[in-house]
């Protein structure tokens, strides 16, 4: 832990309250196969723009 | 005449540097690849194994028989010194090998070469910690082997949760130098899927280590994603994943030494602290090969070619600076070292210094992550120095090809859970991979193009690069057209 350890009164430690946590919504979402056909295109097309990035003639 | 192109190494820059250089030059042009282990590994796909979902079988396969088909001819051996200038009976540059394979072992050879390709990969360097690595304390998922050694670990682990023993686990760094947090990032959120899915979660402790300052760092010094309105860093991603898989964490540590069932860190603020484990997946830090190279006269110049951390030296700048003056610019684009026709490729350049802000603990432990030079880079880089040396055979006079991890992006897909329906995985890009804050000044890399995003369809993202990748490395029809 980068930060002192203090436990909350439910016993556990005072780093899992200071991070975001994601909403039913979001997790949902995660796997929910419509919405992860189209996040499937949109990630495939972002990753293919980052490939032609790659390497270059020498300028 | 042709010429003789050899590559030492046959992971993924020696590979695809071997691969695209038989595809461009003639067959009156020799492409010899020299390598210690005959199986070519899809590493990232280790994870998997080491967690039981795959076979050895699913992520290696023998590469003489397609170097035998596409006419790359294939030594199994390892490269022990280099002689850029040849020798004194010796007029041309050679290479001396000594072979591994059952055969021939321990004979050694001159091997002449045109142009040199090192791409000898990193040296799992397990003793920079006592009481690391899978013949001491703890296991890994570095080589198939580790993998399936870590997998028969974790069966037993369960078992004894099974029976109602509660178990420790440990995932992380083995030392404060090293780098492939990603490595460990995947294998701890993997593990807790499948520990879910074993039904046995709620038996098992998990705590990730690291030598990194912030989760999230991954030895590029963490990025900043466009999420929900806010520009966030990385540590806010990594650490909402591990706390919603109720994983806890140690970070800015370097583990000094290991005991059966114990590891003692030392942390950046020069505490000493012991940590319980049943299973430790431990990864450890890198070194380049043990190559030495010599002059003509036979005067060792390994010192000349090779950093003391044995990565080869290329055309970065390796004047050392303090962190503030750190630049894009210092960091290689050819891969050219002082012999214009030795190149390095992938983990086997030496960096010009780390990526993340360097740290010494109030002790002088040095606790920095290394920087990662994971499969894009290392496929880029392999196919970016074969063009340049196929041009340069063509009567080209310098490399005519850059590929800078100052310039270049990564597209990374970490698995966070393997099941076609239920698991996710964290599907980021980057650019470029080392930040460029000149370019870009107030984060260093561009946000457009730099993204961060959890769910379903980059699991089906990894499994298709599993299958896509071997495809390619096993230079199946159409292989070339599968980016890097």
């Amino acid at each position: 832990m980068t930060t002192p350890k203090t436990v909350t009164p439910l016993g556990r430690d005072e780093h899992w309250l200071t991070v975001t946590k994601p909403t039913a919504m979001t997790r949902f979402l995660r796997t929910f196969l419509l919405w992860q056909l189209v996040r499937f295109v949109v990630l495939n097309l972002k990753m293919l723009r980052i490939i032609a990035m790659g390497h270059h003639p020498k300028r | 005449m042709g010429s003789r192109v050899v590559v030492l190494g046959s992971g993924i820059a020696g590979h695809t540097a071997a691969s695209f250089l038989r595809k461009w030059l003639g067959k009156e042009h020799q492409v010899i690849v020299v390598s210690p282990k005959s199986d070519y590994n899809w590493i990232p796909s280790n994870i998997w194994v080491g967690v039981g979902l795959l076979r050895a079988d699913q992520v290696l396969f023998p590469l003489p028989p397609v170097y035998k088909r596409v006419g790359i001819d294939y030594r199994q051996a390892k490269a022990v010194a280099i002689h850029p200038e040849g020798a004194a009976d010796e007029p041309s540059a050679f290479v001396d090998i000594e072979y591994t394979s059952a055969d021939k072992a321990g004979q050694r050879e001159r091997v002449a070469y045109d142009f040199l390709i090192n791409a000898t990969g990193p040296k799992l360097n397990f003793d920079a910690t006592p009481g690391l690595g899978p013949d001491k304390f703890t296991v890994s998922v570095c080589t198939a082997e580790h993998a399936v050694q870590t997998a028969a670990l974790l069966d037993e682990k369960v078992e004894r949760m099974r029976k109602g023993e509660r178990q420790k686990f440990l995932v992380g760094m083995g030392h404060g130098t090293c780098t492939c947090q990603g490595a460990a990032f995947e294998y701890i959120v993997n593990l807790e899927f499948e520990l879910r899915h074993r039904g046995v979660r709620e038996m098992a402790d998990i705590t990730y280590l690291s030598n990194e300052y912030e989760l999230g760092d991954f030895g590029m010094g963490g990025l900043h994603l466009r999420q929900g309105g806010y520009v966030t860093p990385s540590k806010i991603f990594t650490e909402s994943l591990f706390a919603e898989r109720g994983i806890d964490w140690v970070t800015r540590a370097h583990v000094s030494k290991i005991e059966p069932g114990r590891v003692f860190i030392e942390t950046l603020a020069g505490e000493e602290k012991e940590l319980a484990f049943d299973m430790a997946m431990l990864l450890p830090p890198f070194r380049g090969a043990a190559l030495s190279a010599f002059a003509k006269d036979g005067t060792d110049i390994t010192a000349r070619l090779f950093a003391p951390s044995g990565f080869m030296k290329v055309d970065a700048d390796y004047a050392a600076k303090p962190y503030e003056q750190w630049r894009a610019a210092d960091w290689p684009r050819t891969y050219q070292t002082e012999f214009k026709n030795v190149f390095a490729a992938g983990i086997a350049f030496a960096p010009p210094h780390p990526i993340s802000v360097p740290r010494v603990s109030s002790k002088g432990t040095n606790i920095t992550p290394a920087p990662p030079r994971t499969g894009m880079p290392s496929a880029t880089i392999g196919k970016a120095v074969a063009r340049s040396i196929v041009d340069m055979i063509h009567g080209a006079k310098e490399p005519t090809q850059t590929a800078s991890m100052a310039e270049m992006g990564a597209a990374c897909v970490a698995s966070a859970g393997a099941n076609p329906f239920t698991g996710t995985a964290a599907s980021i890009t980057v650019f470029p991979i080392v930040p460029d804050f000149e370019k870009y000044p107030e984060y260093g890399r561009d946000l457009n193009h730099t993204f961060g995003e959890i769910g379903l369809a980059g699991h089906w993202i990894k499994i298709l690069l599993h299958h896509l990748f071997l495809h390619k490395a096993r230079m199946r029809p159409l292989w070339s057209l599968i980016p890097e």
